[in-house]
């Protein structure tokens, strides 16, 4: 026992002591940044200290627990089916419906407010963004860096398609999907054969790519100053403006209701959440179909998958598409609601949040990516200090998920479908 | 003529950073297979810590500046190559035999981690150093362009052959080195001849670091500005050029560095500025797509 105390205090020590060493310069130096470009320098010892007095204590802390309670804060190294499979859940399938009833009543509910309601519209765009890269990394196991791109296309092509051909939101959200889906296709067919992380270094350039291009093709994308005046979505023709633009019905006027500015962040949300809850519907779909399973098989094992007659490239290419599509339609909605649309929203912050979203979620759980999307996008709500800090402990939360539980916080690698039949067969034997 | 010269001069110097980066990428690649994602973000600590040192020194009073930048220059490493070791202890040695895409989802995770704890800790603004080595020499001149190579580009490339030639030493004469070559062979049969691979992993991120760090003191006195967002896209060049050159392959990352600095050069000197860094991202692609094993690289199998 006194040993392990001992070893214990000696591990908390050095640890503690690494923390003083990489404190020392970045945290114990910095410039004064204020009055101007001086090069001043002040101490800050004390935060040294702290940081160096944390790691001890927090090391130590963990060392207890491990020792107390090992299964709890055990390292996720375990790969063992038996436990990836677990039993399916039936409460899942309840909450699932409660939140949905919740989201649709939210914009009724008495403490409901034009806040919450824009806030609720920001979650389920990134519930979309996240449920389409969902298709590609929690199903088909491919790594997408630069998923934004998609977003990207899909933002302008719709922006584009009303600048130049007049037509309003519900006619160009197929065609953008159409657009980003093709994008992903072109994007796609050459890179697929690469190995996993390669795959993922690619991506990154792809987004990066289409990024600078939209910098710089300021002919088309306006450059830096991006597309203002995208046209907002209608409710079956009905504008909700003040006054119609043509002579025709605004929706207040055709309902007999006095104008308000809700009701379009109203109907902006209830947009979004119809698109969310398709897309959900799909992929849910999707996922049982041959083309899901395919995915889902190659995600576990490609060679054994080539060895079985799947051709990997166009069951990847598959998932690509689909993918891509979903972050096109979400970047239509994303255009279409912000009016405005610059480079600036597409950038590799971006795809990492979304990334984030889906791998704390837990790859290939719906549920997850919704939860996970809720928890960053209203984290930094809670206050300037929580927005400052959010990236920060997005990074942090991305290294622990993936050493303490590496499917994420509801894991789901259980297949889509199963084969009763054999199912029963090799618990028989 | 002289245009040509002063791009290959310019190109030479950018890419003799890149490729002290990308050893660092293809050193990891080569004994762990994974793409050490925030390993830009240590050669953008390394620019840090060298910054801070100047200025310390600074305060203290040492007037000399080749004491100084010999001084900086080891205090960037010996504190880079910490951060180098605790990131691979802290995000990628529990996650050793964990499914293929944690690692890199996790090096991710950490990149944002550092790039945020340095903005936070040192603010989001650019800080700009007073130029440390000035002047230079003449080369030649032609038709009113004088071709001009300075004092601190011939540092850059000279401390770049030196760290090189010392490095290929240790790889091929060490005893550490011959370690580094056997679990990049065979990690499991390393193990079993006694090697400590946690060890050897362990301090091939220390020198990826230490060799980052250079190239974060480099950069910083060559443009006199850093900031917090300077790791992400030398950090992607330097992969490109890892990539190019072969990744597992030493040389391989030098000479990548070296092509993908001229690239940049000349096209940043003779066509649009504002896709440079397409150029780049391009040359990636291609290479992946038409030569994944690189210049220099061998060809990998995969194995069930």
């Amino acid at each position: 026992m006194g040993t392990r105390v001992a070893a214990a205090l000696k591990d908390a020590a050095l640890a503690g002591f690494v923390a003083l060493v990489l404190a020392f310069p970045l945290v114990g130096f910095a410039t004064n940044d204020e009055g101007g470009p001086s090069l001043a320098i002040h101490t800050r010892f004390t935060w040294v200290l702290l940081g160096g007095a944390g790691v001890f204590a927090a090391r130590l802390v963990l060392t207890v627990l491990r020792a107390l309670l090992p299964h709890l804060v055990k390292v996720g190294r375990s790969n063992s089916p038996a436990r990836l499979a677990g039993p399916r859940r039936h409460g899942a399938r309840l909450f699932g419906a409660l939140l949905v009833a919740f989201a649709i009543a939210l914009p009724f509910l008495p403490f409901s407010s034009r806040y919450l309601v824009d806030l609720g519209t920001t979650v389920l765009i990134y519930i979309m963004l996240g449920w389409g890269l969902n298709v590609v990394v929690g199903l088909a196991g491919l790594l997408d860096l630069g998923y934004v791109a998609f977003y990207a296309v899909g933002a302008y092509s719709f922006a584009l398609i009303a600048r130049w051909y007049g037509l309003g939101f519900w006619e160009a959200l197929p065609l953008s999907g159409l657009l980003s889906a093709s994008f992903g296709v072109l994007l796609g067919f050459p890179v697929l054969r690469l190995r996993g992380d390669y795959l993922a270094i690619v991506t990154l350039g792809f987004g990066e790519i289409v990024r600078i291009v939209l910098l710089n093709w300021t002919d088309v994308t306006g450059g830096p100053n991006g597309i203002a005046g995208v046209p907002r979505p209608t409710f079956f023709g009905l504008v909700l403006l003040p006054r119609a633009p043509n002579g025709g019905a605004t929706f207040s006027q055709f309902f007999g209701l006095s104008f308000s500015p809700d009701q379009r962040i109203d109907f902006l949300y209830f947009v979004i959440l119809a698109l969310a809850l398709v897309t959900n519907a799909f992929s849910l779909r999707l996922r049982r179909l041959p083309i899901g399973r395919a995915w889902e098989a190659l995600r576990e094992d490609e060679i054994a998958c080539r060895a079985l007659g799947i051709d990997p490239t166009r069951v990847k290419l598959s998932a690509f598409a689909i993918g891509a599509m979903l972050g096109g339609f979400a970047g239509a909605f994303f255009a279409t609601r912000q009016g405005f649309i610059s480079p600036e929203s597409f950038t590799f912050q971006e795809s990492a949040t979304i990334l984030a979203i889906v791998v704390l979620g837990g790859m290939g759980s719906q549920m997850g990516v919704v939860l996970a999307a809720i928890l960053l996008v209203t984290f930094p709500e809670f206050g300037r200090a929580f927005a400052e800090f959010r990236m920060l402990l997005f990074g942090a939360a991305m290294v622990a998920i993936m050493v303490w539980r590496p499917r994420g916080l509801l894991a789901q690698r259980a297949p889509s479908v199963r084969l009763r039949a054999a199912a029963v067969a090799v618990e028989a034997t | 003529m002289a245009y040509f010269l002063q791009q290959l001069i310019n190109g030479l110097t950018l890419g003799a950073v890149y490729g002290l980066i990308a050893i660092g990428y293809t050193m990891v690649y080569g004994i762990i297979g994974m793409i050490n994602f925030a390993h830009g973000e240590i050669y953008m600590i390394g620019a840090f810590i060298s910054f801070l040192a100047f200025l310390v020194l600074g305060a203290l009073g040492l007037a000399s500046v080749p004491l100084a930048l010999f001084a900086v220059l080891l205090i960037a490493m010996a504190f880079t190559a910490v951060y180098g070791w605790a990131v691979e202890r802290l995000a990628y040695r529990p996650l050793r035999g964990s499914f293929r895409l944690a690692p890199l989802i996790s090096a991710i995770g950490m990149s944002i981690f550092l790039q945020n704890y340095v903005q936070l800790l040192q603010g989001a603004r650019v800080k700009s150093l007073p130029p440390v080595v000035t002047g230079g020499f003449r080369i030649m001149e032609q038709g009113g362009f004088v071709v001009q190579m300075s004092w601190l580009q011939l540092m850059i490339i000279v401390l770049t052959v030196a760290l090189m030639a010392g490095f290929s030493v240790v790889i091929s004469a060490t005893p550490l080195g011959r370690a580094q070559r056997a679990c990049e062979q065979d990690m499991r049969m390393a193990q079993l001849s006694g090697i400590d691979v946690d060890r050897v992993v362990a301090l091939t991120f220390v020198m990826g670091a230490a060799l980052a760090a250079v190239a974060g003191l480099m950069v910083m006195l060559y443009y006199g500005v850093i900031d917090f967002f300077i790791g992400f896209l030398a950090g992607v060049k330097a992969f490109t050029a890892a990539v190019l050159g072969g990744i597992g392959s030493l040389p391989g990352a030098i000479l990548g560095g070296l092509l993908i600095g001229l690239i940049e050069a000349f096209w940043s000197g003779y066509f649009a500025s504002g896709y440079k860094d397409v150029s780049v991202f391009g040359v990636l692609i291609l290479v992946l797509i038409f030569r994944p094993t690189g210049l220099l690289g061998r060809p990998e199998v995969e194995k069930v």
